[in-house]
């Protein structure tokens, strides 16, 4: 298999991450990897519920006085935004449209950058009040559950860049396809995990 | 790139192994240090056991005591057990399913780094500043009171070397699912394929709670969380739920691969097709799922309520059934067949009765109620030594001599062989069978030493010396180990003449780009069934010879598990030394930076000419 063979949009074929062997194994690999990743986000998603609200006698802070949802909503519709863009730049691979694909994933990763700027000035709004990270077994479940999931988004960004920058000279090939494709479910994946914790953790904080 | 065997310096060949993808020499590295830790580990044993030979003795003292049951129980599941395991995977499996290789070599390569720094780190503790000492289950209650850095080198140590084993197992299951050879459906995969392909789905779902359950320890003793702490709103008893969800998988993780090994064994050497097969298929699939289900039945004596115990004292007693399909059907392999007591075989066929007495143990364990008079006591210590020695262990002495032709084109010798599995099995039987009785008797697990008075000193010398004899055995094997490699007497192709899957129809030595057409699987037992029919050159094969694709070596997964151990020493001195912040940020960047040079650079392997590999004999 010539990995730097030339395509043109009428010789790309219609499922360009999965003709070579690499790449079904890639596939495949990354969605087994991402089964992984669910449970390993369900024991975090299980130890904040079993620690939820729970501190020292006394502690102060609770999930209903704490969060804000305006806030929180603006973060989700961000990412679920970045979800829907990066779905646009998968689009403009299967058709062989370079230019394309990369500007998607460019406004893929401003917005991912956007979330990650309010997550951060979040998590420092709390830092002020008082709530820090070894301030409650509550603080610590809050903070490692979604910084966890704030750790995947910078990992995200990282390797989105990193192929965007490595290819931006060379273009489409059997080679970087799965690349680009699994970064993008691994991104989808992000958002999914996320829409868990606007549930979980913020909406049934407050109104639950 | 010609592929003609060349003498090469000792420089050249240790950077060969260094950077080597190749299934068959990681394998190797994988038994060599898993070997090595299961010395290590037998070593610790023996100080054991010499500590409890009598009453009131103070061969070493409590606290020490309490490093080295740690470090035993960890090295053996976590260093020797599982990695002597992935590399029989390693060496057997892609040859069994006709692959080039597995799906991603330089992810095997990184797996086995990851291993081997992990338990290197764990091991530095005895030199700086301590072991761990909270037992292998390491109980956060205990944990956290436990003074120095012990508990910081095992969760950091485990967080790396567990990382490789999740890596391992992804790869495995690809491997298995999209790279098989033409005509090998899954119903036509050896035992051992089918149970490496469930183990590592194990593998999968069960690592990430302990990668979890570590991560929470790492985060309360290093850096300042709450998890585990009572007194700040935490919860101790989340670790044991997350350490159990993973650890009742984890013993399944061992002795499937175990199973799988002796179910090659007895077909082969009863000449005769596995008895039941696809209810094997079957009963491996539902042992693994139920091993999910369970895990509480660790936790019966921590007050879960009479409900909870209930339903997991059920679903722990539901796993014996499809456990014991599988001893009838080995029976029924034997039965009949025309036998070959070999060394392998002498195992297996020590294996049955051994593994039966520890199932027998665990479902009475299962019985909540009598659970709340066996749990803690040496009657545990019993049953899982039953199971995990009786079962794993004897598999992988087993695999030892039936896969050394495989792997190294040598013999090992049938008579010290059947000197090793005499002394192992007498002395094991020894040690344990009696440690029921102490369990009964009252003796609780993990105590440092007894009265004279408590009336458990006989029994106790009695399995110290069973130890004894058991190391006998292991140093028996090492000697004949040493001298089958000084020999070096090549056992050509199909060693044990009666081969019956794949990878015995391989040339010996076996090429470095295994097969050198893909074969074609006609049906199970392939070979068994090319050999009924007269077929003299191996296989019927797929494909005509050409060119074949095979991968760069590479130093990045050293150097990226070499950020990692760095790291660790950073986590590990945090709030304590000035350079800690400074040196878990550089070993992080070389690790993410090495991944970006791995994705970066272009590296697309190079190919075998046909030319080439038709002038080649074989030969590594
Ligand atoms: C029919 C099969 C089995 C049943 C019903 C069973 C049941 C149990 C139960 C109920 C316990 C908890 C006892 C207690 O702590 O009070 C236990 C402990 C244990 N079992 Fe099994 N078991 C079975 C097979 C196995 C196998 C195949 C392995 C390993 C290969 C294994 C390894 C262990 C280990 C390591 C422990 C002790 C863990 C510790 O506390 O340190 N068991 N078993
Ligand atoms: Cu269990």
């Amino acid at each position: 298999m010539d990995f730097n063979k030339k395509y043109t949009p009428q010789t790309w074929p219609d499922h360009p991450e999965q003709v070579t062997l690499e790449g079904k194994n890639k596939f495949l690999g990354f969605w087994l990897f991402l089964g992984g990743e669910t449970v390993l986000f369900a024991s975090l998603f299980a130890t904040y519920l079993a620690l939820k609200n729970k501190g020292p006698s006394g502690m102060e802070f609770s999930t209903d006085t704490l969060f804000e949802l305006p806030l929180v909503f603006i973060m989700t519709m961000i990412l679920l935004t970045s979800s829907l863009t990066s779905v646009y730049a998968m689009y403009h691979m299967k058709n062989h449209n370079f230019r394309g694909m990369q500007t998607w994933l460019a406004i893929t990763v401003l917005l991912g950058f956007a979330f990650l700027g309010l997550e951060i000035y979040e998590f420092n709004h709390y830092v002020h009040l008082g709530f820090t990270y070894g301030q409650s077994a509550f603080s610590s479940s809050f903070f490692t559950l979604v910084g966890t999931h704030g750790l995947h988004v910078v990992i995200g960004l990282g390797w989105i860049i990193l192929l965007m920058l490595r290819n931006a000279k060379r273009g489409f090939s059997l080679y970087n396809a799965p690349k680009y494709y699994t970064a993008s479910l691994y991104w989808h994946f992000i958002d999914v995990v996320w829409v868990f914790i606007f549930t979980v953790v913020y909406l049934m904080g407050v109104v639950g | 790139m010609s592929s003609i065997a060349k003498k090469k310096g000792f420089g050249a060949t240790i950077w060969d192994y260094l950077t080597t993808v190749d299934h068959k020499k990681i394998a190797v590295m994988y038994l060599a240090a898993g070997g090595l830790f299961f010395v290590i580990g037998g070593i610790e044993a023996m100080l054991i056991r010499i500590q409890l030979a009598q009453p009131d003795n103070d061969f070493v003292s409590a606290g020490l005591f309490n490093e080295i049951i740690t470090m035993h129980g960890t090295t053996m599941i976590f260093l020797a057990a599982m990695p002597i395991l992935f590399g029989f995977m390693n060496a057997v499996m892609p040859l069994q399913i006709g692959a080039r290789d597995v799906a991603f070599p330089f992810l095997n390569a990184l797996g086995f780094w990851l291993f081997l720094f992990g338990g290197i780190f764990l091991n530095l503790s005895w030199f700086m500043g301590g072991a761990p000492d909270a037992g292998w289950t390491s109980y956060a209650s205990l944990s956290l009171a436990s003074p120095g850095h012990g508990i910081d080198f095992y969760a950091l140590g485990l967080q790396i070397a567990g990382a490789g084993t999740y890596i391992g197992g992804i790869n495995f299951l690809v491997t298995i699912i999209n790279m098989r050879a033409p005509g090998m459906t899954y119903m036509r995969m050896p035992l051992f394929t089918w149970t490496t392909f469930v183990a590592s789905a194990l593998i999968l779902f069960a690592f990430p709670p302990l990668t979890i359950g570590l991560f929470f320890l790492i985060l309360d003793r290093m850096f300042g969380g709450n998890f585990f702490d009572h007194t700040m709103g935490g919860n101790t008893i989340i670790w044991e739920h997350l350490f159990w969800i993973f650890g009742h998988p984890e013993v399944y993780i061992l002795i499937l691969p175990a199973f799988g090994i002796f179910s090659e064994i007895f077909a082969l050497f009863s000449r005769k097709r596995l008895f039941g097969y696809s209810s094997m298929v079957f009963a491996t699939v539902l042992i693994g799922f139920l091993g999910f289900m369970v895990w509480a039945h660790h936790m019966f004596t921590v007050g879960l309520g009479p409900t909870a115990n209930a339903i997991f004292a059920v679903a722990t007693m539901a796993i014996a059934v499809p456990t014991g399909m599988k001893i009838f059907n080995w029976l029924l392999t034997i039965w009949g067949g025309s036998i070959k007591v070999t060394t392998p075989m002498l195992y297996a066929l020590g294996f049955i009765p051994s593994f039966v007495a520890g199932g027998v143990t665990g479902i009475m364990q299962a019985a909540a109620p009598l659970d709340y008079q066996l749990h803690d006591s040496y009657f545990i210590v019993a049953h899982f030594h039953y199971v995990i020695v009786g079962g794993v262990v004897l598999a992988i002495l087993a695999a030892v001599h039936l896969y050394w032709p495989l792997m190294f084109n040598q013999m090992l010798s049938e008579k010290l062989g059947k000197w090793t599995f005499w002394f192992f099995f007498i002395g094991f039987h020894l040690t344990f069978f009696i440690q029921h009785f102490l369990g009964l008797m009252g003796m609780p697990r993990r105590v440092f030493t007894f009265g004279a008075n408590q009336g458990w000193d006989l029994f106790n010398l009695i399995s110290s010396i069973g130890a004894a004899f058991m190391a006998v055995g292991v140093i028996i094997l090492v000697v004949n180990i040493i001298i089958t490699v000084v020999k070096n007497v090549p056992a050509g192709n199909d060693p044990w003449e009666d081969g019956r899957t794949l990878e015995w129809a391989i040339p010996q030595p076996v090429p470095f780009y295994n097969f050198k057409q893909t074969p074609l699987v006609r049906g199970l037992d392939t070979f068994w069934i090319e050999k009924q029919e007269g077929n003299k050159v191996g296989m019927t094969y797929a494909e005509p010879l050409s060119d074949i694709h095979m991968p760069n070596n590479s130093f990045i997964p050293f150097v990226m598990t070499l950020g990692l151990f760095i790291a660790a020493f950073g986590a590990l001195y945090h709030g304590e030394k000035d350079w800690a912040i400074p040196v878990l940020v550089l070993g992080i960047a070389i690790t993410v930076g090495s991944m970006a040079v791995r994705s970066i650079k272009d590296d697309h392997g190079f190919h075998i000419h046909k030319e080439d590999l038709m002038n080649d004999k074989g030969g590594k």
